[in-house]
This record gives structure tokens, sequence and C-alpha cells, in this order.
């Protein structure tokens, strides 16, 4: 009891250290000085109750550890609450099935703004899948995944800009582009420590964000590039010859483009844009979704497993590390390089503000509470964490506090997320 | 032929000034990694709350009246290696010790969520705006001609170096001398061998938390009181500089921290001088990838072998 009271003391003591000064004191300016304010009097409540809190817990502490010990076992993941692994085989076809479905009808059935945050959300899932290769496929951590998303966004705005590139011949280069940056990136560093290629994209990051700031000529600095062109969808045009045209969402077309609706003989709807950039961003995602299925089934994608989980028992058996991981970090930089292009024509404006730290962050957070490795859980963590704050408004100031939080507690609790991937596999059955 | 030279005197004295202070913040990684071989990524928010704090002491007691120097850096100096050990230690035992041991990939989740945790946890008490505190040390020597361009150097550079000098050796004397210094060279050799002679390993890798954490807040107080500007998110960029400056003399040796920190700092400020101060930023990041791409090591560090 002596040792917990003293322990339970310097926890309590060591919790209020943390958040007196910060929370209880504030520098704010009063006129032209500084000055330190108190905090609202609810604050120091606050701040009392969690010392408090503290105190108790810890002294108190096998006794609340006994008594969780006999309520229930700990929880391991959401997997243990699922249907088991022979139901959820019968169940997955028509599920999948379903959910393909649900995804292509939600524009016809849902409002003009639901459409526009699930076409966000869908950014999010390319990005999420394409971290996922990285992280949680191949185990690397990359902290500057944003700078990939900016190279491809970047190369959709400059080439429609300056040269008039469609999007659909600037999708496959973005992609392209972001890949070379990731190789040329991933080439000194992969062959060291992981810790340092965290560090290194980390710096690569805001290097490119610092670039984009900079080079106003040619990227407009920290006031981007407005005015980037929506994608079009191509049709092929019978009547004063024959020829590929760009069809367009607006109500008049550019030089060389015909409106979709004048195509099809139909009246103009407004709402018809944001369908089809949701439609298009569904199409990328199912396209991310199977291009990175069969890569984990190919004998790259085993590699990238094998090396996360043991690399000296990779390389004993003859794997070249460097260059598996290497790849690994060039495929997931060109996905985010495809979604960097949708993403510049989505939103017609882009600026540095868009790729910043916070969201390599979010993007890495999607990935971690999905269950590395696991698309399916990514999807679900990209929707969650895209959606949550749309819902609570409140929310957003908290937001990123949250995540910060949520990756630590991740990490301790379940370091395989809420859905970890499963292999197909077949177990020994035990005589 | 003497502007020339004196301009670059001027830029020699920028560079070390700051290049202590990263030295500083540099010790903090450097001893992490060299016990248990991990990057404490949360570090450069430690060295922000640092200078949070600093700022609020020197704020509050000016407020009382008091503007006695010594009074003011000693509070100021303790009060934030206070707090600033206290979240090192905190870093410690929430992210790092209950991960270690495990997959090397997950620490380092847990440590990003850390910093970025911290980093809004004082956005949000604090405000998001930058904090401006006028400047306590005022005045300087200028040395050169009369008519002409003077180099300078300011009472406030002077206190740094100074600062950074005793630090360094009290450090150096600690971990010579002293018995925890002791245990922690013991650790850092040999964790589990450390273990087994009965040292608690656990409380050697608190006490370099935390004693990385004291000397990034000093290095917050300093630089906090030379630039007079603070903001949540100044922790990020100090923590990737420092970061370089460790990899650069070579992460887990001490000198090399050193080393590498002024190194770093010097060529900052030629390349803001010479070059473009826009650019600065992107020299730091440079010169990482350049040394990591030649000598992986850096100067002073040795040749890591990998245990099977």
């Amino acid at each position: 009891m002596r040792n917990n009271l003293s322990s339970a003391l310097f926890a309590a003591g060591v919790t209020f250290i943390l958040s007196f000064p910060l929370m209880g004191l504030q520098l704010t300016t009063e006129g032209v000085n500084l000055i330190v304010a108190t905090s609202p009097a609810a604050t120091f409540g606050y701040i009392a109750a969690g010392v408090l809190a503290v105190f108790f817990v810890q002294l108190f502490k096998e006794q609340i550890l006994a008594q969780l010990g006999k309520a229930k076992p700990r929880p391991g993941t959401i997997s243990n609450f699922l249907p088991t692994d022979a139901t959820r085989a019968k169940l997955i076809k028509p599920g999948v099935l379903l959910i393909i479905l649900g995804a292509l009808m939600w524009p016809f059935i849902m409002e003009r703004g639901a459409t526009d945050l699930a076409t966000l959300v869908l950014i999010y899932v390319m990005l999420g899948l394409g971290l996922n290769i990285v992280v949680g496929l191949a185990g690397l951590l990359d902290l500057g995944y944003v700078a990939f998303y900016a190279v491809g966004a970047y190369t959709y705005a400059l080439l429609a800009q300056d040269f008039g590139w469609s999007f659909w011949a600037c999708l496959p280069l973005g992609g392209l582009l972001a890949a070379l940056f990731g190789f040329l990136l991933g080439f000194p560093v992969l062959r060291l420590r992981g810790d340092y290629l965290a560090i290194v994209t980390l710096g690569f990051g805001e290097i490119i964000r610092i670039l984009l700031n900079n080079l106003t000529d040619l990227t407009g600095g920290p006031n981007g590039i407005g005015g980037i062109p929506k994608p079009t969808l191509p049709a092929i045009q019978t009547d004063p010859e024959f020829s590929v045209v760009g069809l367009e969402f607006t109500r008049r077309a550019s030089e060389g483009n015909v409106p979709f609706h004048e195509f099809f003989g139909m009246s103009y709807d407004p709402a018809s844009k944001v369908v089809f950039l949701y439609l298009l961003a569904l199409l990328l995602v199912f396209l991310t979704l199977f291009v990175i299925r069969r890569l984990i089934r190919m004998p790259v994608g085993r590699a990238w497993e094998a090396l996360r989980e043991d690399e000296i028992a990779c390389r004993s058996l003859g794997l070249n590390r460097t260059a598996i991981k290497l790849s690994a970090f060039t495929m997931g930089a060109a996905f985010a390089g495809f979604a960097g292009c949708f993403f510049a024509a989505r939103q017609g404006f882009i600026n540095p503000e868009s790729f910043v730290f916070k969201e390599s962050v979010i993007i890495l957070a999607i990935v971690v509470l999905g269950g590395m490795g696991s698309q399916i859980g990514v999807i679900l963590a990209a929707i969650l964490i895209t959606i949550l704050p749309e819902l609570a408004r409140e929310f957003q100031e908290y937001r990123e506090l949250m995540f910060g939080l949520m990756m630590v507690v991740m990490m301790i609790w379940s370091p395989q997320g809420l859905l970890p991937m499963k292999r197909p596999h077949i177990e020994l059955k035990q005589e | 032929m003497l502007e020339v030279t004196l301009y670059f005197v001027q830029q020699l004295i920028n560079g070390i000034t700051i290049g202590s202070t990263y030295a500083l913040i540099a010790i903090g990684y450097t001893m992490v990694y060299g016990i248990i071989g991990m990057i404490n990524f949360a570090h450069g928010e430690v060295y922000m709350i640092g200078t949070y704090i600093a700022f609020m002491a020197i704020t509050g007691l000016s407020m009382l009246g008091i503007e006695f120097l010594p009074i003011v850096f000693a509070v100021a100096l303790i009060s934030s290696m206070l707090v600033s050990s206290t979240f090192g230690l905190a870093i410690e035992r929430v992210a790092y010790r209950p991960l270690r041991g495990g997959n090397r990939l997950i620490p380092l989740i847990s440590a990003i969520g850390m910093s970025f945790f911290l980093q809004n946890y004082v956005r949000i008490s604090q405000g998001a705006r930058d904090i401006a505190m006028p400047s306590v040390v005022t005045g300087g020597w200028n040395f050169g001609p009369e008519h002409g361009f003077q180099a300078s150097i300011s009472y406030m550079q002077i206190i740094i170096f100074i600062a950074t000098f005793i630090s360094m050796t009290a450090l150096t004397l600690f971990i010579s001398r002293s018995r925890l210094g002791r245990a922690c060279r013991a650790t850092a050799q040999d964790l589990k061998m450390a273990g087994l002679l009965g040292i608690n390993t656990n409380n050697v890798i608190a006490a370099t938390f935390v004693i990385g954490a004291a000397l990034a807040a000093v290095a917050g107080t300093l630089l906090g009181m030379y630039y007079g500007v603070a903001n949540a998110y100044i922790g990020f960029l100090a923590g990737l500089k420092a970061f370089t400056a460790a990899v650069l003399g070579g992460i887990g040796s001490l000198p090399g921290a050193m080393l590498g920190g002024l190194i770093l700092g010097i060529s900052e400020s030629m390349t803001a001088a010479y070059f473009s101060t826009e650019y600065k930023d992107v020299v730091s990041f440079g010169l990482l990838v350049l040394i990591l791409l030649f000598k992986p090591t850096g100067i002073l560090g040795k040749p890591e072998v990998e245990k099977i």
C-alpha cells in the first residue's frame, strides 16, 4: 500500500505538471503587452478532477484490474464478434455485390451534398489504399505521403493550364511522375533502417510544400492554381465526322468539346457534374482495389509481407530487400499520384495548403485504424474519418487531437487495427 | 575585402548560435536512439512546450515586476526543464514502454500520434496564433569599421554559447562520471545484459527521455528568447533539423550530435546569406539525404552491426 501511495502521488504530480501550465495558464496579448492569463475556473475544475482520477486509479490499481479481469477477457479485435470464417465465406460474395450496387446507386438516391461528400471519401479511400501498400503490407513508415499526392495534383493542374492537356492524358502521367519521385526518394533511403525512411519522407513532404510555395512562377506560390478543367467523358461522335470528343458536364462546353446533355439530347442538369465526378472516383477506387488485390497475391506482394515480418529470413532466402521495398514505395506513390490528379480535377483549384503534414497524418490514421494491410478495414476507416467531422462540427476543433490520441491507443491496444487482414489459409485440424 | 570577411564572420556567429541549440535538441534524439534504437518522434514537441513554458515564466515574472536577469533566466530554465522533462517521461511511459520489443513500426506510429497529439494539445489550449515576446536581453558588441558593414554579436548570442557549453559539459560529466550515467552507457551497450547485472533498465530508458527533454527545454528557452516568437508548430521543423544534426554527426554518439548541430547551423546560415532565405530549410533536408546516401553512419558514428 505504501508503494502504491507513492506511485499514485507521483502519477498525480505528473498529471498536474502535464495539464496545469498549458491548460490553466494562457499567454495572451493585452494591447501590445504579452501577459499570462488564467483560464476560466471550470478548466481548473477539470484539471483537479483529472489529477484526482489518476491518483485514485493508481492507488487502487490492483483492485480495479482484478475487477476488470473478473468481468470479461480482453476483447482482441472486432473480428471476434464477427461471424466465423465459414459463414463469412458464404456471405462475402453477395455482400460485395450489394456494396458495389449500393455505391453505384448512391448518387441517384442521395442528394447532391451527400454525393459530393462521398466523392471526398473515395479520394481518401484511394489514398488510404495506396498508403496501405507502403505501411500495411511492406511495413515502411511513410510520413510524407501527401507529397506524392501533391505531385499528382500539380502535374494535372500545370499540364492543363500551360498545355491544355486533358484529364485522361494526365492521369497516368500524374501517377508515373509521383512514382518517379517515390523511386528517386526511396532509392538512397530504403537501403537503411526503417526509421530513416520515416524521417526522410517527413522532410520530403515539407520540402515539396516549401517548393510549391516558393516557385511562384511555376506553381503560383501560395495563391495556387485555379481554373483547372473538370474531367470529360470521352465519347465517339459520328455526326459531322467520325471522331472522339470529350463530353463536358457544363451548360456550354469549351472549344472542341460537346456538353453532355446536348450529346444525349437531354435538358441540362447542374447535378450531373457531381454525379459524374462521383462515378469517376468510384471507378478509380475499384481499379485501385482490383490492382492491389492482384498485387497481394503476386510474388511481389507476398515478398512485401514476408519482408515486413522477418527481414533477415527473407534475405537468407535470396530476396532483394531494396528492390522489394522500392517496388512497394513506388507503387504507393503512384496511387497517391492518381488520387492527386483526380483531386485537382474535382476541386478545380489547388494550393499548397491542401498538402500539409496534417494530411499525411490523416491518411496514416486511416491505415492504422483500418488495420494495416486490410483493404476493407481501410475503406471503412476512410469513411469513418471523413464523415465524422462532417457530422459533428464541434468535433472539428478536436479532430486532430483525437487522431493523434487514436493512433497511440490503437498501437497499444490492437496494432493490427479494427479489421486485421486474413490471409487465405487452411488450419490443420487436431486429431 | 574586410567587408566580405566581416560578413562571413557575421554568418558564422549566427550559424554557431543556431547550431548550438540544434545540438542541444539533437542530444535527445541521439541518447534515445543509442539506448533503445528508436527515434523519438515527439521530441520536437517537447522543445516547443519548453519554449511556451519559458515564455510564460518570463512574462509572469515581468508582470510581477521582477526583471533581474539571473533570476529571470533561472526561473525560465528551471520551469521549462521541469515541465518538458515531465512530458518526456510521459511520452516514454505512454508511447514507448508498452510497445517495446514488438514490431519496430509500431512505436514509430504511436510516437507520431503522440507528436500530433501534443501539437494540437498546445494549439487548442494556447491558441493557434504566433506569440511574440519582447527581448529580455538587448544590446551587443559591434566590430568593424566605423562607417560601413559592422559584424555584431549580441549578448543573447553570447548567453546561448555559454549556456550550451555549460549544458554539454554537465551532460558529458554526468554520462562519464555518475552512477546513472554509467548505467546509461551499459544499457546502450547491451540492454539485456545490463538488466541481468541488476540495472533497472526501465528507469534508465526513462532517464534518457527525461535528460533529452530537459536539454530540449534549454534549447527551447534560449532559442525562444533569441527569436522572440513561438507557436504550436515550431517543434516540427526544429525536430526535423535536430534529427538531421544527429544523423550528420552519427546517431548514437554524443560528440557527434554536437558536431552535427554546429555543421548544420553554419551551413544553414550560409545558405540564407549567400543563396536565399526561403530555401534554408531545404538545405538541412538535402544534407540529410546526402549523408544517408554516402555515409549513413555519420561523421563520428560507428558502423551498425546487425545482430541475428
